[in-house]
């Protein structure tokens, strides 16, 4: 119920949420600033994380993300701004008095204590019982499925093996919010993907508030409630993945998620066209709201246009001609690279399954584009 | 591409030969039955019981190993602690200065150190003895240690002080817990290197001794000059045994410590 409130509450980037109370903010990031030198690898960045979600942080290497998470986990000191968590400001907490742990991306598991001990590590220094730390501990590593491994110290475990030790580690403290870097980058494919299923159906279960940073698309896209896109220091947009991808707030955001197409042009009088752009005038489905003759950026997907062999009838869809230059099959899916009239190339995706008799279109051929006025995103900046 | 050719074979033999036959000598000679050195008159150990008759030997070889014993634990502690202040506190101001005033003694002639401790000893009239030689051998001895330490914690995963802060164990404790125990064989390794050399020295022993705190090397050198005895092949050769002993364990341990450090970051 938590995770249906956080997921649609939240609309957009610098959204106001003074009419939900039902979900008070868990983490509450205000004004954060951390510079190194001159550089600011987090600059004036506020953030809001509800109990229980699945918040991913996403963007290319070097963007403040881990540096974001290291200041949660309390490693770095915060040049400005403020960490609250519960209402209560941790910015100077130390990391040991936090009720926040971190999965680290080499894992970091203590390579001369065996995986039980690394599991028990975090227990024992709250000084519980021994005998509640064998029993959290044994329950922790059969959900992880490393029952059989206690005894074994990191170096005999496969990797996957020493990943789900590293996430049982952090997890046995029962954390408020658990912080995961980068957790599936060091695993081969098969097994990241697998790995997230299990991820997400963990997170279920135990009901935690996990933030996870990542440089992947879509992995953030796929175990993620809300998706953070982090660019130099800054948060570009926060959102749920489908409208992050669907309805990106600006061309960074659109470029860096997924592939696009852009088609510059300006705002026509009517605020239902965009003009003069390298496939002409093009419709889109709501009033832009922007003053006319403003230039903007109109955005669709490759997946979005159609490809066809005979102009489209002149109707609402938009359509240009162009050349196909390049041709990629992906197996589920073709990508076609069409370069049209004002020589820049368009992107298309056709799907490759229910195709009958018809030949492929090929490298050379002349095709045309088209897509529906609801396929186009526009964007201002 | 490890190929043996009469020039390889030859040059390992002859490396050998050169670093090793005098000792072998020297070990052979301790068992022989001659009261005269140069000549060989059969197998016997009657030195090695002659020995241990022998009190002024022995007492000397004694005083060595405690003087070896505390200031190779001395040595280990602040040299540790140097390498600690080096590798870990990053560029704080004059560690340039720091890091080559720890190096500076380990190309530094023995005879200057000796010299430089005697008249510091002098300059505040401290009576000489198993003290004085105890820190000039500390002295001698850190540098080493603190370079051996320095390899270890240069190549240590900070993640894991990173992690166990982050699982609520305070600095100290992550300290004990996780980077003394990872540690630990560099830091023997360092104490067993440091015995060895404490127990090998003559010349510093020999400016900083005083009355009552003859040191093995000092006595051996002086029985030296009145005639090479058979007794002294003997101390010689159990003195070889224990620093071959040591410094073996000590780069067993390195290895040791290097090789489960690399498996742990190999994929299976």
């Amino acid at each position: 119920m938590q995770k249906f409130t956080s997921k649609h509450a939240e609309t957009s980037c610098g959204d106001e949420r003074s009419g939900d109370t039902a979900a008070r903010p868990l983490l509450r990031i205000e004004g954060l600033s951390k510079r190194f030198g001159s550089v600011a690898a987090v600059d004036r960045l506020s953030l809001d994380i509800y109990p229980g979600e699945f918040f991913a942080l996403l963007g290319p290497s070097g963007c403040g993300k881990t540096t974001l998470l290291r200041l949660i986990a309390g490693f770095e000191r915060p040049t400005a701004g403020r960490i609250l968590l519960d209402g209560v400001d941790i910015a100077s907490v130390p990391p040991y008095r936090r009720p926040v742990n971190m999965m680290f991306q080499s894992y970091a598991l203590f390579p001369h204590l065996s995986v039980e001990a690394n599991v028990a590590f975090g227990l024992k220094q709250e000084g519980l019982p021994r005998r509640e730390i064998a029993g959290r501990v044994a329950d922790i590593l059969a959900m992880v499925k490393l029952g059989d491994y206690a005894a074994r110290k990191p170096h005999q475990l496969s990797g996957g093996q020493r990943q789900r030790v590293a996430l049982a580690r952090s997890l046995v403290k029962r954390p408020r919010v658990l912080l995961l870097d980068e957790p599936l980058a060091a695993l081969d494919k098969k097994l990241r993907d697998a790995t997230r299923f299990e991820l997400m159906e963990l997170q279920r279960q135990i009901k935690l508030t996990f933030i996870i940073v990542t440089h992947d698309q879509s992995e953030a896209m796929m175990v993620a409630d809300r998706i953070g896109v982090m660019d130099q220091g800054r948060l570009m947009q926060v959102a749920a993945p489908a409208e992050i991808y669907q309805r990106p707030n600006s061309r960074w955001v659109a470029d860096f998620v997924g592939d696009i197409n852009f088609f510059q042009g300006r705002v026509g009088d009517d605020h239902m066209t965009v003009e003069g752009t390298a496939a002409g005038r093009l419709r889109v489905a709501a009033p832009i709201e922007a003053e006319a003759r403003t230039p903007v950026w109109v955005a669709v997907r490759p997946e979005r246009m159609l490809l066809s062999r005979q102009e489209p009838a002149s109707g609402l869809d938009n359509s240009l001609g162009g050349t196909i230059v390049e041709t990629g099959y992906l197996g589920e899916l073709s990508i076609y690279r069409i370069r049209v009239a004002d020589g820049s190339a368009v992107k298309a995706a056709v799907v490759n399954a229910g195709r009958g008799g018809e030949p492929v279109p090929a490298q050379g051929d002349h095709v045309w584009l088209s897509f529906p006025p609801e396929a186009a995103t526009v964007l201002t900046r | 591409m490890r190929r043996v050719t009469w020039f390889n074979l030859c040059a390992i033999v002859l490396g050998i030969a050169f670093l090793y036959l005098p000792i072998v000598i020297l070990v052979i000679y301790s068992f022989n039955a001659s009261r005269l050195v140069a000549v060989w008159g059969g197998w016997s150990t009657q030195w090695y019981a002659q020995l241990a008759g022998d009190t002024a030997i022995v007492g000397a070889a004694l005083m060595s190993l405690r003087v070896a014993f505390v200031s190779a634990s001395l040595a280990t502690l602040l040299g540790t602690l140097a390498a600690l202040a080096l590798v870990r506190f990053g560029r704080f101001r004059g560690r340039l200065l720091f890091a080559s005033m720890i190096y500076a003694p380990l190309v530094m002639p023995e005879v200057i150190t000796g010299l430089s401790m005697l008249l510091l000893f002098v300059a505040i009239s401290v009576d000489r003895g198993f003290w004085t030689v105890v820190i000039a051998h500390t002295t001698m001895a850190m540098c080493f240690v603190a370079v051996v330490v320095q390899a270890r914690l240069a190549d240590f995963d900070m993640s894991l002080e990173e992690a166990a802060m982050d699982l609520g164990a305070p600095p100290l404790r992550t300290f004990l817990t996780v980077t003394l125990p990872l540690i630990l064989p560099a830091i023997v390794a360092a104490w067993m290197l440091a015995f060895a050399l404490s127990l090998d020295d003559l010349v510093i022993a020999s400016f900083t001794t005083g009355p009552g705190a003859t040191t093995l090397p000092i006595r051996i050198y002086s029985e030296i000059r009145l005639g090479v005895k058979p007794e002294i092949n003997a101390v010689c050769t159990i003195f070889i045994a224990v620093v071959g002993i040591a410094v073996l364990v000590a780069s067993l341990l390195t290895k040791l410590t290097g090789a489960r450090g690399t498996s742990a970051r190999i994929e299976p």
